[in-house]
C-alpha cells in the first residue's frame, strides 16, 4: 500500500507516459521466454553451422582455418550431391502428388452423401491408422511386408504379378520405388484429414445449384470442390514439400540411403559426411544449402498464408 | 424414373463402398498384420503361405519386452521427454500467444514471420551445430537435452495455434480483469487459460506426438541404452543379433499406445490440432 502513493502524486500525464513506456515492455517481458529459446536453438545454431562451413574440418582438427567457399565447392561438385538431389526431387514430388491425390480421392468417398454416418466414421478411423504411427515403427513394420519372404511378395507371386519375389529394399533398381511407396502410405492421412475437413465446410446449396444446372458429379467436383479446397491444397502441397525434402529417418531405417546410393536424399548424405565420415565441415555447408533451399519453398508458404488472411 | 433414379443411387452407393474397401486395404492391411506378427513365434513371421492367426499365437513377445527392464527404460525415457517437452511448451507459447494476441509493440509482425520460418527450417541443418551445442552446455545424453532441442519443433507451431485460439476470444473478457486492477499474468491465468482449455488440448496433443515421435536428434544427442527413447529403441532391437520380428511388432504396438488413447478420447482435439493450421 505504502508503495502505491508515490505514484498517486505523480502528474496525469506523467502517470500516462509511464504507463505507456510499461505497456510497451509488458509484450517483451511476455515473449522473453520465446526470445531467449528462439536465440539459442536457432540463431546461435544458423550462425554456428555457416561458421562451420567457411572452415576446414571443424571439431576434428584443433585449429581449424578459414577455407572460403571451398567446402562448397566441394560438395556442390560432388557425384553424391547430384544424386542425393535427383532422389530427394523424385521421392519429394512423388509423395506430394500422390498424397494429394489419395488424400483428395479418400476424403470425398468418406464425405459421400451415400453412406451413413456410422459406417463413414469406422472407415475414417481405418484410414487415418497410418498416422498414429511413429516413422521408426513405420520403417520396421514395412521391412517385414517387403522382406523377400514377406507377406507382400507371396501375395504378388501367388495372384502371379510377379514370377519370384523381389527384393524391394535392397536391389538398387526398386529401393526408391518402395521408400516413395512407404512415404505415401505414412502421409496421405494428414492431407485427408485436412480436406475432409475442407469439404465439410464447402456450402451444401453451391452443389445444389450446380445439380439445378444440370452439372454432373465430375463437373461439380471440378468447378466447385476444387477451387473451394484450393487454399487447403496449396497450404498442405507446400509444408508437405518442405517435410518430406526433410525426411531422414524414414530413409535411414529402410535402406540408410543404398544399395549403392539408390535412395541417398540431401538428409541422409549430410548425416553420414558428418557422424559417418566426421566431415563436419562438408557437412555444414551441406546443411547450409539444404537450408537455403527450405527457406525459398517458406517463402512462398509465408506468402501464401499472408494473401490469405 | 424415380425407379431408376434409386437404382442408379444404389450403384453409385455400391461403388463408393467398394472403393472405400478397397482403400481401407491399401490403408489398414499393414496394421493388421504388425497386430497379428505381434503374437506369432519369431519362426513363423514368414511361413507360407501366410496366416493371420498361427499355432504359435501367444503373448510371449510383449510379456518379454515388458518385463525386460532396459526396453522399459525406453518407453520411461520417451514418456518423462514428451511430457517435459509438452508442458514447457505450452507455458512458454501461452505468454507468446498473449503477447502477440493482446498486444500492439514494434517488430510484431518479423517476430511473428520469423517464428512462421522456423518451422521450416530443416532439423538436418541444426543437427551438427546442436551437436556442438549440447555438448558445450553439458547436456550430451541428457533428458535436458532432448527437451531444450525438441522444442524448436514444437514452440512455432504452438504460439501461432495459441494466438490464433486467443483472436477469437474477445478482448473485453481480460480488459475487464485489467480495469478491476488485475494485472497481465491475472488476465492470462485466470480469464483466458481456463476458457481456452480446448485449443490448449489441441495443441499439447500435436506437441506430445512430435516430441514422441521425434528420431533425430534422440538418434544423435544421446549415446547410451539407458537414455534411449523408443523409436531409437526399435532400432536398436532391429541390430541384435538375429531379428525379433515379434518382438519388433509388440513394442511397436506398445509404443503406438500412447497416440492411439489420445487419439480415441480426444478424436476431436486430435483432429482441430492438426488441420486448423491448414484450414484456418
Amino acid at each position: 500500500m505504502v508503495l502505491l502513493t508515490p505514484k498517486t502524486l505523480d502528474a496525469p500525464a506523467e502517470v500516462a507516459a509511464r504507463a505507456k513506456k510499461k505497456r510497451n515492455l509488458v509484450p517483451f517481458a511476455f515473449l522473453s521466454p520465446t526470445i531467449i529459446l528462439l536465440v539459442i536453438l536457432m540463431l546461435i545454431p544458423i550462425v554456428m553451422v555457416i561458421g562451420y562451413s567457411l572452415m576446414d574440418n571443424v571439431i576434428m582438427k584443433t585449429n581449424p582455418v578459414f577455407a572460403g567457399f571451398n567446402n562448397y565447392v566441394e560438395v556442390l561438385g560432388s557425384e553424391i550431391f547430384r544424386t542425393a538431389v535427383l532422389n530427394t526431387t523424385f521421392f519429394t514430388t512423388v509423395s506430394v502428388g500422390a498424397h494429394l491425390v489419395l488424400g483428395l480421392v479418400f476424403s470425398t468417398l468418406l464425405n459421400s452423401r451415400l453412406l451413413n454416418g456410422a459406417t463413414k466414421a469406422l472407415f475414417r478411423v481405418i484410414y487415418v491408422l497410418p498416422w498414429l504411427f511413429t516413422v521408426a515403427i513405420i520403417a520396421i513394420l514395412w521391412r517385414l511386408l517387403l522382406n523377400p519372404n514377406g507377406v507382400i511378395n507371396y501375395v504378388l507371386v501367388t495372384l502371379g504379378i510377379t514370377e519370384t519375389g523381389a527384393e524391394w529394399l535392397s536391389s538398387p533398381g526398386t529401393a526408391l520405388f518402395a521408400v516413395t511407396f512407404i512415404n505415401i502410405w505414412a502421409g496421405y492421412p494428414f492431407f485427408m484429414v485436412s480436406l475432409l475437413a475442407g469439404l465439410q465446410g464447402i456450402p451444401r446449396d453451391l452443389y445444389e445449384a450446380a445439380r439445378v444446372d444440370g452439372a454432373n458429379g465430375l463437373q461439380q467436383f471440378v468447378n466447385i470442390t476444387l477451387p473451394q479446397l484450393r487454399p487447403i491444397i496449396v497450404s498442405m502441397a507446400v509444408l508437405d514439400l518442405i517435410w518430406t525434402s526433410q525426411q531422414f529417418a524414414l530413409i535411414w531405417m529402410t535402406t540408410g540411403g543404398g544399395p549403392i546410393n539408390a535412395t541417398e536424399m540431401l538428409s541422409t548424405m549430410t548425416y553420414k559426411m558428418a557422424f559417418s565420415n566426421y566431415q563436419f565441415s562438408l557437412a555444414s555447408a551441406s546443411a547450409v544449402i539444404i537450408l537455403v533451399m527450405s527457406m525459398v519453398l517458406a517463402y512462398f508458404y509465408v506468402r501464401h498464408q499472408k494473401a490469405r488472411d | 424414373m424415380s425407379k431408376t433414379k434409386k437404382q442408379r443411387e444404389a450403384l453409385e452407393r455400391t461403388g463408393v463402398l467398394l472403393a472405400l474397401i478397397g482403400g481401407a486395404v491399401f490403408a489398414g492391411f499393414p496394421v493388421l498384420w504388425m497386430l497379428a506378427s505381434s503374437f506369432k513365434s519369431n519362426t513363423e513371421i514368414f511361413e507360407a503361405p501366410p496366416r493371420f492367426i498361427t499355432e504359435g499365437f501367444s503373448f510371449a513377445a510383449y510379456a518379454s519386452i515388458l518385463s525386460d527392464p532396459t526396453k522399459m527404460r525406453f518407453f520411461i525415457n520417451s514418456y518423462v521427454v514428451a511430457l517435459a517437452v509438452t508442458g514447457l511448451t505450452l507455458v512458454v507459447a501461452l505468454f507468446a500467444a498473449y503477447a502477440f494476441s493482446r498486444f500492439d509493440f514494434p517488430f510484431k509482425r518479423t517476430i511473428n514471420i520469423v517464428i512462421v520460418s522456423v518451422q521450416a527450417v530443416p532439423p538436418i541443418t541444426l543437427l551438427v551445430p546442436y551437436f556442438g551445442l549440447v555438448v558445450f552446455l553439458r547436456m550430451f545424453n541428457t533428458y535436458q537435452g532432448l527437451i531444450l532441442t525438441y522444442m524448436v519443433f514444437t514452440l512455432p507451431y504452438a504460439i501461432i495455434m495459441l494466438t490464433g485460439y486467443f483472436n477469437t476470444l474477445p478482448r473485453e473478457l481480460d480488459e475487464a480483469v485489467r480495469v478491476d486492477g488485475g494485472g497481465p499474468m491475472t488476465a492470462l491465468w485466470r480469464i483466458l487459460v481456463p476458457v481456452s482449455v480446448p485449443g490448449i488440448v489441441s495443441v499439447g496433443i500435436y506437441t506430445f506426438m512430435i516430441a514422441w515421435n521425434e528420431y533425430l536428434f534422440a538418434l544423435t544427442l544421446t549415446k547410451t541404452q539407458d537414455m534411449r527413447t523408443v523409436p531409437i529403441g526399435i532400432q536398436l532391437l532391429m541390430g541384435q543379433h538375429s531379428y525379433q520380428w515379434n518382438e519388433m511388432m509388440a513394442i511397436s504396438i506398445l509404443g503406438c499406445i500412447p497416440i492411439l488413447i489420445l487419439y480415441i478420447f480426444f478424436q476431436r482435439y486430435f483432429m482441430s490440432g492438426m488441420t486448423a493450421g491448414a484450414v484456418k
